[in-house]
């Protein structure tokens, strides 16, 4: 049960977190019975320790039954919400004149990895920022602040992806630099964030040579979606059996514009063509 | 588990027209998905159960318009149905090939009472 309010959605919290100033943190909730829970509630500890409570019933104030069948032509996107607040963050991070990366991947590709990497080696030459997606813990992010790049965890409880409104939460606590560079490492999971646009300018998938190299055309949506496909941990290729050509050409088959880096995290080896592709983002 | 997001986002929009038609309940409800919406429809039927509980929609009768997936060929614009994203145009055998129908995930219309 959630113990700010009671209402038995713990599996649903989802908190943001600021790494380095945890003090000040959100926590809402996506309810699976939205009627009778239809609210949203922010806390900001604060130091004086003042609470403020939103809340905003939607069952308690509508609700008149008279009995008449309405029928309502309507042809409205599901989606259309979170494609709304994208837009809103796309139109943020343009004013801004930011680079936003959405990085997706299967746990273990070596997400975490190679972002350390690329701040620790970026950092001095751009201005950077990070929004770390996990269910839960904040391990990734407090890897990401030894760099001392400022970093926001969001954990999503039992959600198994980002979506454009913890986006827009996160930036109230990240205020990103302008002409900076934010990277969002979504949850580890192939499927689900797929579907949902942050706002970002391009979205990264990266594989590592661990997986199957057939992987793309088990998860075409996610490839399908991205800009750039990196292929990790090519140190390892002497060991296992990945073939890079036919992983490459079932990617191409789903996204023929799919471009490719293949690169090692922990060796460096092919880390400065990913650090041009950034550069060279418009 | 995507598919509960995509149910609650439905719950949210039949308790908005709900609420904006003076009604109480959704009778019923048409949804529009497509064959490459991202949608497992396993996935989506089990999350219904558990996301419709307690609101506007547990009673209502849904129906969904499967819609196929069609693709127009970039290279010599033949128009196929689209069985997999990374099917070939049958005609000249390229990958460049444009969706044009099958991302749907739309709410067709409510009758509410």
């Amino acid at each position: 049960m959630c113990s700010t309010c009671g209402c038995g959605g713990s599996s649903n919290l989802i908190t943001i977190t600021k790494i380095g100033d945890e003090v000040n943190h959100e926590h809402f909730h996506a309810h699976a019975d939205a009627v009778n829970h239809g609210h949203h509630h922010h806390h900001h500890h604060g130091h004086d320790h003042g609470h403020h409570h939103h809340h905003h019933h939607g069952e308690h104030d509508h609700a008149h039954s008279h009995g008449k069948k309405t029928v309502i032509e309507l042809e409205q996107d599901i989606m259309q919400e979170n494609n709304l607040l994208a837009a809103r963050n796309r139109g943020y991070f343009e004013a801004k004149n930011m680079k936003v990366l959405n990085l997706v991947s299967s746990p273990g590709s070596g997400k975490t990895s190679l972002l350390e990497k690329t701040l620790v080696d970026l950092k001095d030459e751009i201005n950077c920022s990070v929004i770390e997606g996990d269910q839960q813990t904040s391990n990734d992010a407090s890897r990401i602040a030894e760099t001392r790049v400022p970093v926001v965890q969001v954990n999503t409880g039992h959600g198994c992806h980002l979506d454009a409104d913890m986006i827009h939460r996160s930036l109230r606590q990240l205020n990103p630099a302008n002409d900076s560079v934010l990277f969002i490492e979504n949850v580890g999971n192939l499927v689900c964030p797929a579907l949902f646009d942050l706002g970002e300018q391009a979205r990264v998938v990266i594989m590592s040579v661990t997986e199957g190299d057939d992987k793309p055309i088990k998860y075409p949506d996610m490839f399908d979606s991205a800009h750039l496909c990196i292929i990790n941990k090519i140190d390892l290729l002497p060991y296992v059996n990945f073939d890079v050509e036919k992983s490459k050409k079932y990617a191409r088959q789903i996204n023929p514009k799919l471009e490719f880096i293949e690169l090692s995290a922990t060796t460096g080896e092919g880390i400065e063509q990913w650090y041009d592709w950034i550069r060279k983002l418009e | 588990m995507h598919e509960l997001s995509i149910v609650m986002s439905v719950v949210d929009i039949a308790r908005d027209q709900a609420i904006s038609h003076n009604a109480s309940k959704v009778d019923k409800i048409e949804l529009e998905i497509g064959s490459l919406a991202g949608v497992e429809m396993a996935a989506f039927t089990f999350a219904w159960k558990a996301g419709v509980q307690n609101t506007v929609l547990e009673k209502a009768e849904r129906i969904i318009h499967h819609i196929p997936a069609r693709a127009k060929c970039m290279s010599c614009q033949h128009e196929f149905e689209m069985m997999e994203l990374y099917s070939p145009c049958p005609n000249c055998g390229d990958y460049f090939n444009e969706v044009i129908q099958g991302r749907e995930l739309r709410v067709k219309s409510l009758i509410v009472s």
